[in-house]
């Protein structure tokens, strides 16, 4: 095992994260503010299909983030209808956003099915990227890498250290207390919504356009749940959000370490893809399996429909 | 002035029956404009969509042949969904319930028993269990969250039908193609209707919503999961486990499900293939939904939701859209829904604007 495969698994642990990262701290403000919104699957995907037609029709990927962002917002913008101004169940709105969501970008996607675009090539740092080992990992990644760090911090900052911040914790918290003393909560709730839906359409754009980079239907294969399940498993927090991310990151590339370690080991390909799936299922069982722990850190209101007048 | 929704002093009942039928007449007017949007002429695609599927005896024997799988996931989430207990990996419970009861055939290839037939439809109804019991053990016994666990279940059970039918399963004889042989013909369900593929899954399903509705509406246990739904603090002050509603919901949508699968391998498909579902055990959701969660809604919003996968294929065939369009078409069937209902519990209002 050479330096060199070492240093190839954490560059591709990293890119692998990359968009849970983003879709998670989207989902995690969302839920801050009392929202469950499980359309994550959904926003991604239209997102992805999105930005995937803009970046080929423009040649131009930047313009392809704006395009997975403008229509994970209008995504988001469909739940925020159906889940707070209509009042509908938040989780059965989630659900109709991910069934949509999934549909939709199959539908527009089809004739996108068989072109190819151009890699993008990334950001060097100027003499860091060339620190064995972690060098390339670091600081040789496509921009939206760098943006999902600074996205960490700034998430963190909003949440902890502003006012604004404050009170989206307080409208997550007691929606009836929030309203009581003035504050919006369904508009607050909204502009929760719509930054989640943002950041789900960004974490799409990445898989479609710096990825892979195409787009295939069913690509984002799960990878909005398991944002969704990040954001229990870093109990609400945002910097917990990273490790956790990296962590399935390095498992969705475990196909990888198996091929490069040289070691033959007779275990079906499906084996190892269904890893990052059942590392969910065993993560979410880990955290939940102490309920303090989970009643102590989610937001007290999360999921519970606000009525305004009731 | 200004619209506002007034909370009605109870929910109307005249209102919680005419939401889906508002739901499907708005589907409908989308409908239109998106072929509008896409270029094609609406009254055609309509037509195309909609009414083509079903113009002869063959089609609507069709649509009862793709609603019963429907029905049959449907009516077992609708047990859990009353007592909130979300069961969304029904996708992943049918495909187990096919692999377990299509492997008994498989193992027993060429018995000419008559308890083949049925021992496969229990063998089904058992491996959806058997995958449903694992969200409901790591919910109870762990408070594990089931809306995750169980859908990260149905990307495991993908994986697993892919591994048999691409490794150990593999027809020796199928020219190197991911499916196992054909099952024999006692392992097949009998055709209903000569000269169609309506087989006597139909039944079955039809059996289900019985006892889906007997269960829910005459036996204790039913009306304690639909308390424990509407009010957790009342169900739990009159002693109703919450523990055992968990149990009942995830193992009725399982066994479900599980039957749904293996009638789809036993009947239209005949083998194992990566090909099992369409999606049913997900469109289910919007049919116990559309259907209000009760059997004789269910039976209609299966029948519905079998003609808009049936209006995707004709779509693709005669106006050379993507299948997946029916895809939209659910999914816009549960906003519009879900929109509607909000007249249910409030009616709109129409305020002066405070400055």
């Amino acid at each position: 095992m050479g330096l060199n495969f070492i240093s190839s698994i954490l560059f591709a642990t990293v890119v692998a994260g990359t968009p849970l990262i983003i879709v998670a701290l989207g989902e995690l403000v969302t839920e801050k503010a009392g929202v469950l919104n499980l359309g994550a699957e959904g926003t991604m995907s239209v997102g992805a299909v999105a930005a995937f037609a803009v970046a080929h029709h423009t040649g131009n990927p930047f313009l392809g983030i704006l395009a997975g962002m403008g229509a994970g917002i209008l995504m988001s913008l469909l739940f925020g209808i159906s889940a707070l101004t209509l009042m509908a169940n938040q989780v059965a709105s989630g659900l109709a956003l991910s069934i949509f969501g999934v549909g939709l970008s199959a539908f527009i996607g089809k004739p996108y099915e068989s072109v190819a675009l151009a890699s993008v090539e990334p950001i060097r740092i100027p003499l860091l990227h060339k620190i064995p080992l972690f060098g390339p990992a670091l600081f040789e990644q496509q921009g939206l890498v760098y943006f999902s760090w600074v996205l960490i911090v700034l998430v963190a900052w909003f949440l902890y250290r502003t006012k604004a911040g404050l009170v989206l914790r307080a409208v997550g918290e007691s929606p009836v207390s929030a309203h009581s003393i003035g504050y919006g909560v369904v508009k607050i709730r909204y502009q929760a919504v719509l930054f989640g839906g943002a950041m789900a359409g960004i974490g799409g754009a990445f898989m479609s356009v710096f990825y892979t980079p195409m787009w295939v239907e069913g690509m984002v294969a799960g990878r909005g749940w398991i944002a969704l399940s990040l954001v229990v498993f870093a109990t609400w927090r945002p910097a917990r959000v990273m490790i956790g991310a990296y962590l399935f990151g390095g498992c969705m590339i475990a196909q990888m370490f198996v091929q490069g370690s040289g070691v033959r080991i007779n275990i079906p390909a499906q084996a190892l893809s269904a890893m990052p799936y059942a590392a969910t299922v065993l993560v979410l069982v880990l955290i939940s399996r102490n309920r303090s722990t989970i009643r102590l850190n989610s937001p007290a209101s999360l999921g519970q429909t606000f009525l305004p007048d009731a | 002035m200004w619209l506002k929704f007034e909370q009605r002093p109870e929910p109307s009942k005249t209102m919680s029956y005419l939401s889906p039928l508002l739901a499907v007449a708005l589907m409908f007017l989308s409908g239109l404009i998106l072929f509008l949007v896409l270029g094609k002429s609406p009254v055609e695609g309509f037509k195309v969509f909609f009414l083509n599927p079903i113009k002869d005896s063959y089609g609507i024997a069709e649509l009862f042949l793709k609603a019963t799988p429907l029905m049959l996931c449907a009516v077992g989430l609708s047990v859990g969904f009353k007592a909130n207990v979300w069961n969304i990996g029904a996708e992943g419970q049918l495909l187990i319930g096919a692999l377990v009861g299509g492997g008994l055939a498989l193992h027993f290839d060429g018995s000419t028993s008559p308890f083949l037939l049925p021992g496969m439809i229990v063998a089904g109804a058992l491996g959806g269990m058997a995958w449903a019991a694992i969200p409901a053990f790591l919910r109870t016994r762990f408070n594990a969250n089931e809306i995750l666990t169980s859908l990260m279940l149905v990307y495991i059970a993908e994986l697993v039908v892919s591994w048999l039918v691409h490794g150990p399963w593999k027809d020796p004889d199928g020219f190197n193609f991911p499916q196992t042989k054909l099952l024999s013909a006692k392992a097949t369900l009998p055709i209903l209707l000569e000269g169609t593929r309506v087989n006597a899954a139909l039944l079955l399903g039809i059996g289900a919503l019985l006892v889906g509705w007997i269960f829910m509406n005459k036996s204790f246990l039913g009306y304690q999961m639909k308390v424990a739904g509407q009010a957790e603090h009342a169900g739990r002050y009159a002693g109703f486990s919450a523990k055992r509603s968990v149990w009942i919901g995830m193992l009725a949508g399982g066994a479900m499900a599980g039957i749904a699968g293996i009638s789809e391998v036993s009947g239209p498909i005949g083998q194992i293939t990566e090909h099992i579902s369409p999606g049913y055990g997900f469109a289910a959701m919007i049919v116990a939904f559309v259907g209000r969660l009760s059997p004789i809604g269910i039976f209609f919003s299966s029948l519905l939701m079998a003609l808009l996968y049936m209006g995707g294929e004709q779509a693709q065939q005669y106006l050379n859209l993507p299948s997946s369009i029916s895809k939209v078409f659910q999914g816009m069937l549960l906003f519009f829904l879900l929109g509607s209902d909000v007249f249910i519990n409030f009616r709109l209002r129409l305020v002066r604007r405070r400055k």
